[in-house]
């Protein structure tokens, strides 16, 4: 995952304010034009038939067109200042092709005439060709059938570009001023907002309009501690969310109390910073951990992202194949293990499944970049690994005849390639609280929020941090702590784990921005959890003197 | 109109440009570039892409209300709406507390970063290039993985108090991974340059090759404090959290490294082993760089680190402004200085040590001390008695790369070497450090 953008962003540590990454060819536009709609669906489909047959008359065996229209808005704030506000769109087409055997890619900015479309298609034909001289394998796609005309629109309630940009200003001054009130020095909030409106057609015979949304309000607090010249942070504990502006508007039942509190399907911002300057002035005087082995409870909030760089990434595979090896990596998770049927992955009450159909889920669609409807498919079961994450020119090696549905693109101009779906543990099956997980551990950290993370290229050892850490002791919780990192490895990790809570706490976390691939494109994805504990894992301690 | 224009020609744009504005102030910047890539993996050729892209950027300011719009179409009436929509969209903007006046004229050093050789390479030199490598991989029957991907073109700007800024530039870089078809080994090799013709993609892919060979049969070592030889590609991916922190800003606000108590800076104070100096020069011959920063304030000689002692940090143009500093602009470019020892002459004075070739997956873990953890990867190797004697399973590590130029033995001659984490290119010597923290073991190869 790459988050340095968003440190960067943020302005934590690094020289200014950069933007994070927009899709390819974003250009400023006015907050009205975000409302406009794009392209009538039947001139859509006019232009992709013109760039299949054109592509078709020059030797094509398969193609698919993508016309997108990718809108982004951005408001950041510090403190009581306004830094920026963003609004942009990009729009254009790719071409994919088979031809000779072989993938051929182009994309064209602002094409809207059959014309273009047929050019980019020829284009895509060209390359093929060329790039089939080098080629000993040629492609083996997986048959999908066409589904017609059909549209996907993600189940939001509020289209977050529809609120006006000052209310949007005024909640996050509104948060920032609370977060000075209660003991921060700096902070930084922002909201981002996403609507990919994404039209795909294929030569299988699927023509798919589909309009998703993404929402992340994001934040930090600072506490500085003049006299020793420490400083402390919190960041907000919202997940990045497949949904609108609804997410903003938080009732009760979203809520999950306790130690600090926590959230659903909806987020109270206000409450979260008031909580968070709170907090990060706490950790000045909590306890700098000792280190050694401890059963850990690991928040949703947290678990998240350990989900998503030990299981989601390894069993992805493309990267079990190696067509990551020179920069994102390969995987311990090799075909051999899978094909044995008895590579414990976990414990037995580890199941983990993927899921592109999860409502409010940063991954759900309809159908994937190729035309592929989606759904949900267990990965590991009763702790075995059971399968992969596929696309429609993997799904063979892996012995199936459909593709699982993972293809993604970040843009128009970028190929699409497997990416991940979400990946999530599923809930204990026997009714279990946070509280009663607590209750049973003798020496233990409470883990909430994700901090620091790394992994190693085969996805064995990783190392994480979190935003609060509190420490248990004979089933109470003790206090705070702080220079907590955990290290563990992935199989040793998944074993340790022996409860998982109920699906009364099931909760989404996730991420905008998880990068792969040369040249890098970023994909948004959600891991789902209830709270789990695992037994006996390493704890350092991560102060230093200097 | 060309892609990639001429000086003149991007002069006369330009003036065309400020010639619609009606705003108080109106900055323009534009760039044109070609880039292209070839990758794979398997052995075998993956994806492609070419890009074109060409882009103006029109600021426009009313007082401290400013907005900006961008187009990619340069025709008259295109020009015309962009500077147009820019003051719209500043009239709209709330008042930015933080603006500050745009520039005047201003004097660039000279930078020669522009290179026909990187600006004609076709598909076909590319695949030739991704050839030789391929066939070396091949014969030797492992198993490589690569990346090709060259860029050239131009930026410029201008702006209504008469700044005018022009510079070209270009770039390759390849890396690669080539592991062993039993995949117990892998070595990589990473190589970047202004100038194609200085790529040699069967040099690069033969180191590859022995740290992928050398690297097979890892054993396992304790984890624990050790002498570390680390290679400029290692390196690079720690000190650049030290770059990264290096702003003004968040070193008065208290919330940096480079913060102390009672609301001071570490500036002037000595950091490091004074045998570290780390600049920026844009007129370096091995790593030209734009003279000049987008907001075109001049790039010029700048010490960040000399002797050990923090003697510059970079500022925006307010912050400058509000504490009386000079606007000095983060650098285009990193160098540091190197020493006189070989890597041959590092290994051979080491009694018990590791050689560390690359790093993987840094991430900083307490910004306070700038701790970083992250993984050796691709070709670590233990040392005796001055030899290398087997190559090691990888290690995690934990280390502030301030306390580890604290810990400094010795400095090699600085190399053009690619940042794995962020594709930056810097000048960077192989360095000896004692006390290098390792965490724990990894069984990934």
């Amino acid at each position: 995952m790459n988050r340095r953008h968003f440190n960067q962003l943020l302005g934590m540590g690094t020289a200014g304010i950069l933007m994070p990454p927009l899709p390819a060819f974003s250009r400023p536009v006015s907050p009205e034009m975000l409302l406009e709609p794009g392209l009538d669906v039947a001139v859509k489909k006019r232009l992709a038939d013109a760039a299949m047959n054109a592509a078709k008359s020059k030797g094509a065996t398969y193609t698919d067109v993508r016309i997108g229209r990718y809108l982004n808005q951005f408001v950041v704030t510090r403190e009581d200042k306004v830094q920026n506000i963003v609004n942009t769109e990009s729009y254009g087409v790719g071409v994919r092709v088979i031809a000779d055997g072989c993938w051929g890619f182009a994309a064209v900015v602002d094409a809207k005439s059959e014309a273009d479309l047929a050019k980019a298609a020829e284009k895509a034909v060209a390359i093929a060709k060329a790039n089939a001289k080098l080629m000993k394998q040629p492609v083996q796609l997986a048959p999908q059938k066409g589904y017609g005309e059909v549209s996907w629109k993600a189940p939001i309630q509020k289209n977050a570009f529809e609120v006006p940009i000052k209310e949007k200003v005024d909640l996050l001054l509104s948060v920032n001023n609370a977060a000075l009130k209660n003991g921060a020095n700096y902070v930084n909030s922002i909201l981002f907002m996403v609507n990919e409106q994404k039209y795909l057609a294929t030569t299988d015979g699927t023509y798919a309009d589909q309009d998703i949304h993404r929402i992340w309000p994001l934040s930090t607090v600072t506490a500085i501690d003049a006299k020793t010249g420490k400083f402390e942070t919190r960041q907000g504990l919202s997940a990045p969310v497949g949904m609108g502006y609804e997410y903003l508007q938080s009732n009760p039942a979203d809520k999950i109390t306790g130690i600090t509190t926590r959230y659903n399907k909806g987020y109270d911002m206000l409450e979260d910073i008031t909580a968070a300057a709170k907090q990060a002035r706490a950790k000045h005087a909590a306890k700098s951990v000792e280190a050694g082995k401890y059963d850990l409870v690991l928040d949703p909030s947290h678990l998240w992202l350990t989900i998503h760089e030990s299981v989601g990434h390894p069993l992805e595979l493309d990267r079990v194949l190696g067509y990551e090896a020179n920069f994102a990596g390969t995987s311990f998770a090799t075909l051999d293990k899978w094909q044995s049927k008895s590579f414990n992955y976990g414990s037995k009450q580890v199941n983990l499944f993927a899921d592109k159909t999860q409502v409010g889920s940063l991954g759900a669609v309809g159908y994937d970049d190729e035309g592929v409807q989606t759904k949900r498919w267990d990965l590991v079961k009763d702790g075995t690994l059971v399968n992969y994450q596929a696309i429609r020119d993997q799904a063979h090696i892996i012995g199936e005849n459909e593709s699982q549905g993972c293809c993604y693109a970040d843009s128009w101009s970028s190929v699409q390639f497997q990416r991940m779906a979400n990946v999530s543990l599923a809930p204990g099956k026997t009714p279990l609280s946070v509280q009663d997980m607590i209750k049973d551990v003798k020496k233990g950290i409470y883990i909430i929020g994700d901090g620091s993370f790394s992994i190693d290229q085969q996805r064995y050892n990783f190392q994480f941090g979190g935003q609060l850490y509190y420490e248990i002791k004979d089933g109470q919780i003790a206090g705070m702590l702080k220079d907590v990192a955990y290290q563990s490895n992935t199989q040793e990790f998944w074993n340790s784990c022996v409860a998982v809570c109920d699906e009364k706490d099931y909760r989404l976390g996730g991420s905008f921005f998880d990068g792969k691939g040369q040249p890098p494109q970023s994909s948004a994805v959600s891991h789902g959890s209830s709270t789990a504990r695992f037994n006996g894992v390493n704890v350092i301690n991560t102060a230093r003197k200097i | 109109m060309a892609i990639i224009l001429t000086e003149a020609e991007a002069k006369t744009l330009l003036t065309k440009v400020l010639s619609y504005s009606k705003a108080d102030e109106c900055e323009v910047n534009i760039l044109g570039e070609e880039r292209g890539n070839l990758r794979y993996a398997r052995n075998e050729v993956s994806t492609s892409g070419s890009l074109i892209n060409k882009n103006l950027a029109v600021q426009s300011a009313f007082g401290k209300k400013v907005g900006v719009a961008t187009i990619d179409e340069f025709d008259d009436a295109s020009i015309e709406k962009v500077v147009r929509r820019s003051e719209e969209l500043a009239r709209l903007a709330p008042e930015n507390p933080e603006y500050v006046s745009v520039l005047g004229p201003q004097q660039y050093l000279k930078s020669t970063g522009f290179f026909d050789t990187t600006a004609q390479i076709t598909p076909d030199k590319r695949a030739e290039a991704v050839d030789k490598s391929l066939q070396l991989s091949r014969e030797k029957n492992l198993v490589a993985a690569g990346f090709l991907q060259d860029q050239y073109g131009y930026t410029a700007m201008m702006n209504s108090k008469g700044l005018f800024a022009y510079y070209p530039s270009s770039n390759v870089n390849f890396s690669l991974t080539v592991r062993t078809s039993d995949g117990k080994g892998s070595g990589y090799v990473a190589r970047g340059y202004s100038d194609f013709s200085k790529l040699d993609t069967a040099e690069a892919t033969r180191i590859a090759i022995q740290k992928g060979q050398g690297s097979a049969e890892a054993r396992a070592i304790e984890p624990g404090k050790y002498t570390v030889i680390l290679e400029p590609t290692a390196a690079v991916v720690l000190l650049e959290n030290i770059f990264f922190n290096m702003d003004a800003r968040s070193a008065d606000e208290g919330r940096s490294y480079f913060s102390k108590a009672g609301g001071k800076s570490r500036l002037g104070d000595k950091i490091v082993d004074e045998r570290v100096t780390i600049y920026s020069d844009p007129t370096n011959p091995e790593l030209p760089a734009s003279p000049w920063s987008g907001d075109g304030r001049p790039q010029e000689k700048t010490m960040w680190i000399e002797k050990g002692v923090a003697k510059n940090l970079s500022y925006s143009r307010y912050w400058a402004q509000k504490t009386g500093k000079k606007a000095i602009p983060g650098p285009n470019n990193v160098i540091m200085m190197g020493g006189n020892a070989t890597l041959e002459d590092m290994i051979k004075s080491t009694q018990r040590g590791i050689l560390v070739t690359k790093l993987w997956y840094i991430r900083e873990v307490d910004p306070q001390t700038i701790l970083l953890t992250g993984l050796t990867r691709d070709g670590t190797f233990y040392i005796e008695n001055g030899k290398i004697k087997h190559p090691i399973k990888n290690f995690r590590f934990n280390e502030s790369p301030i306390i580890m130029l604290n810990n400094l033995e010795s400095l090699g001659k600085p190399e053009r070497v690619v940042s794995t984490e962020t594709d930056q290119n810097y000048l960077i010597p192989p360095m000896k450090i004692r006390e290098f923290t390792f965490t724990s073991l990894s069984d990934a190869v």
